[in-house]
């Protein structure tokens, strides 16, 4: 990794490469084949575990239900000792304070959706200020929308320079970049978006809101992690990954991790690179890792509410 | 020309659909005379679970029927078991059944799910109950469906022991994952085509084809079922549901000594046995210094 090439040149967004629609998805099938039992399957679901954003975005969100959910992040199940906590709680700009003094030392860091979610239409200066509440109420990191509407129209140099004005607004915390990927269509859009907003100065790439569907697919999760290598092979530079949305069963989670291994390898293979948005997939891994350890399978009735 | 038969594929019935067992495993049903009657799917572990997970989401639904709805839909089951009962009858003379005991046994089954459809929205009354409590209380007890059951099936019968063990279940407002007779399964794969065109939510009823022996233990522990019922006199297994039962306090139904034939084989109280008793005390004032009658 060189200074130069840290300071590589834009590149024409004209020319991103385009994605093989059939051969992503036959590739993304093949990330479901994989035989993980046992111990690697256990070490397989507490790192998922480990990377779950626990996520409430509702307009009924209270404080009274984000205290709740900031003790779940750091009491998963304590009938099951040693488990790690989640990575971060994800939640509404004005939930930030609430969720910020809910955690206090923990560790688990709280992740605050920005720049008018989930629709992103809202004048500049607007989701500027939305960034900057946000940022000064505590939050480690912000999860920002593209301005759809105007990369589908081809305006991409706003979406860049929007990215990037955001990314200032942030300071040290960690911009995650939500394409909304069940909007933008195809594949190659996805891929353009992703490398727009990896050279705009994403830390992370996300697939969805949560709010549209298809939210996260293994194929569409495939291209953005393809970016990613691609990205880092011309400038050096790790960018992380986030799917959101749609991810609520183990085994799926578990392919996942196997298409990110097979994809980035074993450095992006924590939680500082690699994200689930997610809610009901902690309960999910957490019934799976029990019936491992007592070998009966498990009620929902005996786990907390997500 | 001589005319191929076109043969059933027997598969099980999992949350409204028919997939094979996710095991890729079969067994063969012979008849007494040792003729090969199909191939039938071999239940793993995994499709159990499957079947817990449908059950499970069918249950709310279920259970919030209006009793009187429930009661419309085991007659409608009753109705389009009539409908095909020469297939029935058929399916039991093939594996070993006389023609006079094979109408029969169908003949009982129709009759049987009338009479639950019968019992759906009059049990309540039954057993439940208004309690004279000694404080301004209206307290009143009324059974509530338990949640998902899981049954073994009476292995002496095709037909008759299913229909017998799954009527009062779901009569009362339960879903069930139940596995078919092991030697005679052919009716319990027919049976899910009935219910599948009988207005029964997919899920209510989910059934099996396998071996007890292999599965028995599934049934008995795992923690998101609410009761396990089993219809063998073998007392080890008994033994071995009674204790993995008690895991997470499931309710263990025995019915070991009963000839569903006779009319010992039905009975109100059959529904109970997946009912539990919920009990609310209502406050009421207590007016110008009146007692509380209850």
């Amino acid at each position: 990794m060189t200074a130069e090439k840290t300071v590589s040149a834009i590149p024409d967004f004209r020319f991103t490469p385009s994605v093989d629609q059939v051969g992503v998805e036959e590739r993304a099938s093949r990330f479901t084949k994989r035989s993980i039992k046992t111990a690697s399957k256990v070490s397989g679901l507490k790192l998922a575990l480990n990377m779950i954003d626990l996520t409430t975005l509702e307009g009924k969100d209270t404080e009274g239900k984000v205290k709740q959910l900031c003790y779940k992040a750091q009491h998963l199940h304590d009938a099951y000792p040693g488990l790690p906590t989640v990575a971060a709680i994800c939640v509404y700009p004005s939930m930030v304070s609430v969720a910020k003094k809910a955690l206090g030392d923990s560790g688990v860091k709280v992740a605050s959706v920005a720049t008018a979610f989930p629709s992103g239409q809202a004048p500049r200066d607007v989701k500027i200020r939305d960034t900057k509440f946000a940022v000064n109420n505590g939050a480690d990191e912000v999860d920002m929308v593209i301005s759809r509407g105007r990369f589908l129209q081809g305006d991409y140099n706003f979406v860049f320079d929007e990215i990037a004005a955001i990314k200032e607004a942030c300071g040290d915390a960690r911009l995650k970049v939500i394409l909304e990927t069940g909007e933008l269509g195809t594949y190659d859009k996805v891929r353009k978006a992703s490398d727009i907003a990896m050279y705009a100065g994403a830390d992370f790439i996300k697939t969805s809101t949560g709010k549209i569907s298809p939210a996260a697919t293994i194929p569409v999760t495939l291209v953005m992690l393809e970016a990613i290598r691609d990205f880092y092979y011309k400038t050096g530079k790790m960018i992380a990954m986030k799917p959101a949305g749609g991810i609520s069963k183990s085994k799926l989670a578990l392919h996942y991790l196997v298409m990110l291994k097979e994809t980035l390898g074993d450095a992006w293979m924590n939680n500082h690179w690699f994200r689930f948005g997610a809610s009901s997939l902690a309960n999910d891994l957490l019934m799976q890792l029990m019936k491992d350890k007592t070998g009966v399978y498990q009620s929902g009735n005996y786990f907390s509410l997500d | 020309m001589p005319r191929l038969e076109v043969l059933k594929t027997y598969k099980i019935y999992i949350g409204g659909q028919f997939p094979r067992t996710e095991s890729g495993r079969f067994y063969i049903v012979k008849n007494k005379k040792g003729v090969n009657l199909a191939n039938v799917c071999l239940s793993s572990r995994k499709d159990f679970r499957d079947a817990v997970v449908a059950a499970r989401g069918a249950f709310g639904g279920w259970a919030a029927k209006a009793a009187f709805n429930r009661g419309q839909i085991l007659y409608r089951i009753a109705e389009m078991l009539e409908g095909r009962k020469a297939q029935f009858i058929d399916e039991l003379i093939k594996q070993d059944s006389s023609a006079a005991d094979a109408e029969n046994e169908v003949n009982l089954c129709i009759e049987r799910l009338i009479y639950y459809a019968g019992w759906c929205d009059k049990f309540q009354q039954l057993f439940g109950s208004i309690n004279p409590v000694a404080s301004s209380h209206f307290n009143f007890s009324v059974p509530e469906a338990t949640g998902v059951v899981a049954a073994i099936a009476p292995q002496n019968t095709g037909l008759l022991g299913l229909v017998s063990v799954v009527a009062p279940i779901i009569a009362g407002g339960n879903s069930t994952v139940v596995l078919a007779s092991e030697s005679k399964p052919l009716c319990a794969v027919t049976f899910a085509e009935v219910l599948n065109s009988s207005d029964v939510p997919g899920g209510v009823v989910n059934i099996l084809t396998g071996k007890p022996s292999e599965l028995v233990k599934y049934f008995a522990d795992h923690m998101d079922v609410n009761a396990t019922v089993y219809c063998e006199k073998d007392g080890e297994t008994q033994k071995l549901i009674k204790e993995k039962a008690s895991l997470n306090v499931k309710r263990v139904v025995l019915y070991d000594k009963i000839n569903w034939q006779s009319d010992e084989g039905q009975s109100p109280y059959f529904i109970m046995d997946t009912q539990e008793i919920k009990t609310t005390w209502h406050p009421i004032e207590n007016i110008g210094g009146a007692k509380a009658g209850y």
